[in-house]
């Protein structure tokens, strides 16, 4: 089988600004695969280039094994779910569902059956014949889901649909819209900047920064094995400590550093004399840590009790500043006290320092 | 003295209609909200009260109170006025339909002909108008850059500039049989000898169109301009050609302001006196030069009152109707 979208050299230029540079990808059939990164990274035009919005520049995209070039955005089999959903409000309910279905030239019976079992879908069935602005935000986001299914696309393309909504519709739709893509087994391409979202739904991630996505995987992989400094500081919280790499032995690498020798995991294979970055993540830190792990000496700023977790903000000597998450509130130290804070060297992740720092 | 009462007491009668208007439409003030004139404080809101009024009475309700008034009576000298004599009648109107003020043995075609051939046209010219206003109105406000659309506003703008009377000449010498239209026809061989545009009436239809295009072009601007472009994006995305997007995303959309941007250019169109009688062939009927003789040629006042009276009613009959039609209410036409 065909993989559902394949992405090849795809660069997108608008005059001199580079939009996206170099993008390789193949998404598989039935993947639920998302775009993670900042706004103005570039994901939003990725997705309006597979869409068919925009013409790449230079590369080529394939849908189902097929060169899209020179199709336009209503030959391609894809669907598209707007940010602001941009549904008809001057059509009801089922009309804006089944508008696909008839600039197809659907027959009008078959059309309402259709209509009728996409509202069974997504629960409206009651609200067929109503106006798009008598319903409320979760019931518009599932009516322009329904919208997009109507048409039967290989490929579903969603572009921060849940950023309007608030906290507790937004993880009650992430849930739904899982359930959904398990449901129609149908390709979905998710954009968002929200890690949350990305982690939670997909099977896997492009984690892209300034039109380069810097890399693919699973939640699990982008989260525990970042591959580059930004992926590592973007994707959940971190720490980051710079300084020259020391000696390397069986996967680990030394790093001096102006808090003292510190160590972590070397998986890109940094050589001594490096400049690198040492991240360590928050829930990582131990307080008070005793001699037997790498660590750093500093000073307490700042306690945050959130519930089930507690915020520790340190300074450390250089002034930098460093957060530790621990369990619960026991144990939580007071503001200005002086402590050692420790690591294994496992938890601790060492990467190039990119050329720009 | 009757027609005194009549015109004094009418616009009392009009104002309190539209006071019933308001209140059954409930744009009346509500008790929660504060007072007219602790929201505008009192200076303004005595200016607003004076100036609306006035403009409304003296403006638009007493005139036209006093026109359709005159147009119920017959003509008489001066020194009769107010006399025995003067009293209510619908000769005018009888006049309009058949060519006598007594009689109704004959129609008075030539009348009821321009009349309806004014209107016809008119309809023509509007559709023509949005016709060529619509995709110009589309480009300006969905697709043309800041800097494009600074240079069509000024385009459009400057050649208004130019008075009715010197364009509608302008077009007269452009399209006479000696004219620069004719030379390059006859010069090209498309024609063998002139051809005369004027008694064809395109120069009329020329003129009009050209006079009012304005007045579609910013209505559909407003209307389409507001459409979220996310909304022509969906469309095309769920496989919609463009004309099924513009038939039934866009015009949906802009329908108050193609109403409102027809509505505009019909009525003018039926009203239009200059371009009508600069740009009108020999055998020309439109309805306004007749309205015009008989206020100036014939000195007939009250037949002048009651034909203008007849056209501005069959205009609104006939605007009302459209509006009903399409389904639109008059408020949405000024949103």
């Amino acid at each position: 089988m065909a993989a559902a979208v394949e992405l090849e050299g795809v660069n997108v230029t608008f005059g001199e600004f580079v939009a996206v540079r170099d993008a390789n990808l193949t998404i598989e059939p039935g993947e639920f695969f998302s775009f993670l990164g900042p706004s103005g990274c570039g994901k939003t035009t990725l997705l309006r280039t597979i869409s068919g919005f925009i013409e790449p520049t230079r590369g080529s995209v394939r849908i189902g094994g097929e060169d899209m070039k020179g199709f336009g955005p209503n030959k391609r089999p894809t669907a598209l779910i707007f940010q602001n959903l941009a549904l008809f409000p001057m059509m009801s309910v089922a009309e804006n569902i089944g508008y696909g279905l008839r600039v197809r030239g659907v027959p009008r019976h078959e059309r309402d059956e259709k209509v009728k079992n996409l509202l069974i879908q997504v629960a409206l069935t009651e609200h067929g014949h109503k106006k798009v602005s008598e319903l409320s935000g979760g019931q518009k986001q599932r009516v322009a889901i329904a919208r997009a299914l109507a048409v039967e696309p290989s490929v579903l393309l969603l572009d921060e649909p849940l950023s309007a909504l608030d906290l507790k519709l937004r993880q009650h739709m992430r849930a739904e819209l899982r359930a959904i893509q398990k449901r129609v087994g149908i390709t979905f391409i998710y954009i968002t900047h929200d890690q949350g979202e990305a982690l939670t739904m997909s099977d896997r991630i492009a984690v892209m920064n300034a039109g380069v996505i810097e890399q693919v995987g699973d939640g699990r992989a982008v989260y525990a094995e970042p591959r580059t400094p930004f992926v590592a500081s973007f994707v959940g919280e971190n720490n980051r400590i710079r300084g020259r790499v020391a000696s390397v032995e069986d996967g680990f690498a030394t790093l001096e550093t102006p808090l003292g020798i510190l160590k972590g995991r070397n998986p890109v294979g940094l050589t001594p004399g490096a400049e690198a970055l040492l991240f360590v993540r928050p829930e990582s830190l131990a307080l008070r840590a005793n001699g037997s792990t790498v660590g750093f000496e500093g000073e307490t700023l700042d306690v945050a009790y959130e519930g089930s977790v507690t915020h520790v903000t340190l300074r450390v000597r250089t002034g930098q500043k460093i957060t530790a998450t621990i369990g619960g509130g026991a144990g939580a130290p007071s503001s200005n006290e002086n402590l050692r804070v420790g690591f294994e060297p496992k938890d601790g992740l060492l990467l190039a320092l990119p050329a720009s720092h | 003295m009757r027609s005194i009462y009549v015109i004094l007491l009418l616009p009392l009668v009009v104002v309190i209609a539209f006071w019933l208007i308001a209140r059954v439409e409930g744009t009346g003030t509500s008790a929660s909200r504060p007072g007219f004139f602790q929201r505008n404080g009192w200076p303004i809101g005595l200016y607003l009260i004076i100036a609306v009024g006035f403009w409304a009475l003296f403006i638009i309700v007493l005139p036209m109170i006093y026109m359709v008034d005159l147009s119920f009576r017959p003509k008489l000298p001066l020194s009769q006025m107010g006399g025995p004599k003067d009293v209510y009648t619908l000769q005018n109107y009888r006049y309009f339909l058949f060519g006598s003020l007594t009689s109704t043995a004959h129609w008075n075609w030539i009348h009821i002909n321009a009349f309806f051939t004014t209107i016809f046209a008119s309809i023509l010219i509007t559709l023509l108008n949005f016709a060529i206003c619509y995709p110009l109105a589309y480009h300006m406000a969905q697709s043309a850059t800041a800097e494009r659309l600074r240079v069509l506003l000024l385009l459009l703008i400057v050649p208004y500039w130019v008075n009715d009377i010197l364009r509608a000449f302008a077009f007269r010498v452009l399209l006479s049989s000696g004219g620069i239209v004719n030379q390059a026809l006859m010069g090209l061989g498309l024609t063998s000898e002139p051809f005369d545009f004027l008694a064809a009436d395109v120069g009329l239809y020329m003129g009009l169109s050209y006079a009012y295009l304005l007045l579609m072009i910013f209505p559909l601007y407003n209307a389409i301009e507001s459409l979220d472009r996310n909304q022509i994006e969906a469309a095309r995305d769920l496989g919609a050609p463009w004309w099924h997007i513009h038939a039934f995303i866009v015009m949906p959309h802009a329908k108050p302001g193609i109403a409102s941007g027809c509505t505009l250019v019909f009525m003018l169109c039926t009203g239009a006196v200059a371009t009508p009688m600069v740009l009108g062939g020999p055998r020309t009927m439109w309805f306004t030069p007749i309205v015009y003789d008989r206020f100036y040629q014939l000195f007939n006042w009250p037949q002048g009152a009651a034909y203008a009276f007849l056209l501005l009613v069959a205009c609104i009959v006939f605007v009302l109707t459209v509006l009903r039609i399409t389904g639109l209410k008059l408020g949405e036409i000024t949103r």
